[in-house]
């Protein structure tokens, strides 16, 4: 089994982020779930939400302790969440922006997110859209297929710019 | 069509499918989605029913009683608050022998306020004489939804039906959904008793102390037939569509020496816990019960039981372990966990079937000794 | 001008979203209440606002209740109070669903039985705690999540139902005029038996507008005649400085519909009827407050 946390904060898209993740998971054949952990938080709070992805059905409901891979939406939850928390010993980190320089003891990767969605105008109510373009670095790190990755946005979005601000993602992101 | 989908929205989906007339229904975290997706849903023209906003839970039942008196069908979901606050229509549903299907997305009861997973909520309104039935995946709160309506409405039935899925924990989590083209699985309603004004009669009106009972009776006979009828149903589901679940669902439980019981998502987790134990030699199995009412016959003799309540009834005990222990004699440990969304993980319910002590109870998180 | 109490009750680790209406308006109905004061809140994002147990983040004390029961409740504690000889304030401070709607039977008993208190609605016109549905206090036109079509129905009018009940004192406010909102608590309180504000409370997730606009909305609300602020001391009607401006040349109300996400794709058929609402309110508290009712 294959765990994700995402940590962002409430109305940057987190929550939608996981459940296109698991709905490009499952075009790839797989069975996954994506459970957000809900607080009693309004817009701007950080969150999490996780991502199990697994060959066979997925039984658990328990938060995710020790994730494989911790993606990194806005880099100021850091300040008050530590986002390494039980990191497996060789997981990874997907970090929005353009450096990893504030992450220590695991490998990690950045890729500007907020600048995809500012250059393809992708921007809700002042804030951009990042659960989008990010599918296009997890198909990159190999996560899931970017055939996935691109039917799990059209799915859930008419705009193709959501699209093509995937494929910007998978082509900056330096693995 | 196969897809991923919430819990909440599989719900909204099933009823969608069996396209009842009348929706009334009152927001309320963790259900607030139902309601949100069937007014998506009757907005856009994909659900030709009339969607009620009323303007509290007792108004909901009331109207879905209304409705449903003049032989439609109807469709309601709440949660904690909401369904306590609609606890005299609760009653007079079942009273009043209206096929209501509602869902009821578990949840803590306040204060404080506490909007996370709890099934005293559901638990509370067990007396009332309504069918009850819990999930515990996606597809099975589908499912489920559909074989609630008919099972309702079936002749020898005509009771209402609470679909119980966990609050966030199945509301909110995203799974695979196989969504189905029902055909004729849920025939259409004939309510026996639906307002005719050819043939005009007085409903509930002043029953005396010579007939009350009576038609409490005919609520328990129902209930006992409902049995066979939620068998059947099951069954034809299995044949038409390939998938059944029971009254409650049984994992490496043949020859388990010690069994977990929960309901809802528990259930599931403790199946991954039993897989740990197993690997450990202990000869561990589960048992998901499924339906709360009618109380499932379940056999347990010769085994060690551990049964997490996530529930309580206070100076009593856990409810599902109470209600194990006044049908048979077993050896039972009752652990309590899981209150108002309570983290409770494979690892912990294994922990509490190595750390069994039966005949007594524990209170997870808490030293339960007073 | 009035002068506003330095002293906070307030504390500024509230868990509401940036510009809430909701947090600014019950920081000056605390100011002008003071210390000798309980808040009764029934479920409503003002219960999520003050922070998790075992935090709080106000600081006077807060009764929270079931959704449908501010008004009962306060009721028992005013009571309770009186009994006791003290003279505590006792304030309900209740969203629009917790009012008009689930609410309004004890809302309507409290203010029939002459109730000492005050009971302060705060309207962000939707519910707000649960993601925005729609309240019997939305306005026709506006998209919630269960009026993804616009709503239907009109707004329902809370005011008159209050005045129904001949209350000491009722008045409207609206978060973008603090002041004014201010000294009509402070006058409230003055008073015995049952008062009433209806506060208006531009809400920027529900209403769709960005989060440093709360109060450049109330104020288009006001100018635009759809937000009238008056008060009425027994019966006796004024309207207020801001409203009686709006009166005589309000802005073009598109001007306050435009710049919210919620009536996006509105028909002229509600613009019209809201327009009409509008006018007709305006037209019923002139009436009113030249003393012709
Ligand atoms: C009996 C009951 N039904 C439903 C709810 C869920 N609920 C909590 S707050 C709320 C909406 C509150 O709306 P409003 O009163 O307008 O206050 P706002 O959230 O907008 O501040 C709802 C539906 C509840 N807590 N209790
Ligand atoms: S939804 Fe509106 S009223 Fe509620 S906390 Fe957020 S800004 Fe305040
Ligand atoms: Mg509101």
């Amino acid at each position: 089994m294959y765990e994700i946390r995402i940590h962002s904060r409430g109305g940057q898209g987190g929550v939608t982020a996981a459940r296109l993740l698991a709905l490009a998971a499952f075009r790839d054949g797989k069975y996954a779930t994506a459970c957000p952990f809900y607080g009693a938080e309004r817009r701007g709070a950080p969150v999490v939400s996780y991502v199990r992805i697994d060959d066979r059905p997925i039984r658990v409901y328990s938060q995710i302790r020790n994730p494989d891979l911790v993606i990194v939406l806005d880099p100021s939850v850091m300040e008050v969440v530590d986002v390494l928390h039980g990191l497996k010993r060789h997981g990874k980190v997907l970090m929005n922006g353009t450096t990893t320089e504030k992450i220590h003891g695991a490998p990690a990767f950045a890729v500007d997110l907020t600048g995809i969605a500012l250059r393809e105008k992708l921007v809700i109510a002042g804030s951009p859209i990042l659960n989008t373009p990010v599918l296009g670095a997890l198909a990159k790190m190999g996560i899931i297929s970017v055939d996935s990755a691109k039917s799990a946005i059209r799915e859930m979005f008419s705009d193709e710019r959501n699209v093509r601000a995937a494929e910007a993602a998978f082509q900056e992101l330096v693995i | 069509m196969l897809t991923i989908a919430t819990g909440n929205k599989a719900v909204a989906a099933a009823v969608k499918e069996v396209k009842p007339y009348v929706i009334a229904a009152y927001p309320i975290t963790p259900q607030t989605e139902i309601v949100e997706q069937i007014a998506e849903y009757v907005t856009s023209g994909e659900l030709d029913s009339r969607y009620i906003p009323v303007e509290s839970e007792h108004s909901a039942m009331a109207a879905c009683i209304g409705a449903s008196i003049t032989g439609a069908r109807t469709f309601t979901a709440t949660s904690s608050h909401g369904l306590l606050y609609m606890h005299e229509m609760v009653n007079w549903a079942a009273g009043a022998r209206l096929p209501i299907v509602m869902a009821n997305v578990n949840r803590a009861i306040g204060p404080g306020w506490n909007v996370w997973a709890e099934h005293t909520d559901a638990f509370q309104e067990r007396d009332t004489g309504w069918l009850q039935v819990y999930v515990s995946t996606v597809q099975e709160a589908y499912d489920t939804t559909l074989m609630a309506f008919r099972i309702a409405e079936h002749a020898d039935v005509i009771l209402p039906v609470m679909v119980n899925l966990d609050g966030f924990l199945l509301s909110h989590s995203m799974q695979s959904l196989d969504t189905l083209n029902a055909g004729d699985f849920v025939p259409p309603l004939h309510l026996p008793h639906a307002i005719d004004v050819l043939n005009p009669a007085g409903y509930g009106t002043l029953t005396g102390p010579d007939e009350h009972f009576r038609f409490r009776w005919e609520i328990e006979k129902a209930m006992r037939r409902s049995r066979k009828v939620i068998a059947e149903t099951e069954r034809d589901f299995a044949e038409r569509f390939g998938r059944s679940y029971g009254v409650a669902e049984e994992y490496r439980y043949e020859d388990a020496d010690v069994v977990v019981i929960a309901m809802g998502t528990l259930g599931k987790e403790a199946e991954v816990a039993v897989d740990l134990l197993r690997n450990e030699g202990v000869n561990a199995g589960s048992l998901r019960i499924r339906w709360l009412r009618p109380f499932p016959d379940l056999d347990l003799s010769g085994r060690e039981v551990v049964v997490i309540d996530r529930d309580y009834s206070f100076g009593f005990g856990g409810i599902i372990a109470q209600s194990l222990m006044a049908r048979q004699r077993v050896d039972l440990y009752s652990v309590i966990a899981g209150l108002g969304g309570q983290e409770v993980t494979y690892d912990d319910i294994a922990g509490f079937v190595r750390e069994r002590r039966p005949g007594t109870e524990l209170w997870f998180g808490v030293n339960g000794n007073v | 001008m009035t002068e506003i109490p330095k002293e906070e009750f307030i504390l500024k680790c509230t868990s509401a979203c940036a510009g809430c209406p909701s947090t600014l308006i019950l920081r000056y109905v605390l100011k002008a209440a003071g210390a000798d004061t309980v808040l009764v809140v029934p479920a409503c994002c003002t219960s999520v606002i003050q922070g998790i147990y075992p935090n709080t983040a106000v600081n006077v004390p807060v009764y929270n209740v079931a959704f449908a029961a501010a008004a009962a409740c306060a009721s028992g504690m005013s009571e309770a109070f009186q009994k006791a000889g003290k003279k505590t304030n006792v304030i309900v401070y209740a969203g629009d669903g917790g009012t008009v709607d689930i609410g309004i039977q004890a809302l309507s008993g409290a203010f029939e039985r002459e109730t000492d208190f005050l009971y302060i609605c705060y309207d962000n016109e939707a519910y707000g705690n649960t993601g925005m549905q729609r309240s019997g206090s939305t306005p026709i036109g506006a998209r919630t999540t269960t009026t993804p079509g616009g709503k239907v129905h009109a707004k329902k009018d809370l005011d008159a139902i209050v005045a129904a009940h001949n209350p000491s004192y009722l008045a409207t406010a609206c978060a973008a005029y603090p002041q004014d909102l201010f000294k009509k608590v402070q006058k409230a309180l003055t008073l015995r038996g049952s008062k009433f504000i209806h506060v208006l409370a531009p809400c920027p997730p529900g209403w769709r507008f960005s989060s440093e606009m709360t109060v450049e909305m109330g104020k288009l609300a006001v100018r635009s005649g759809l937000w009238i602020l008056y008060e009425s001391e027994f019966g006796k009607v004024t309207i207020n400085g801001p409203s009686k401006a709006a009166m005589i040349k309000p802005i073009p109300i598109e001007d306050y519909l435009s710049v919210q996400g919620r009536f996006k794709g509105i028909d002229r058929k509600a613009i019209d009827a809201l327009k009409s609402q509008a006018e007709q309110r305006a037209k019923h508290l002139q009436k009113e407050a030249e003393g012709i009712c």
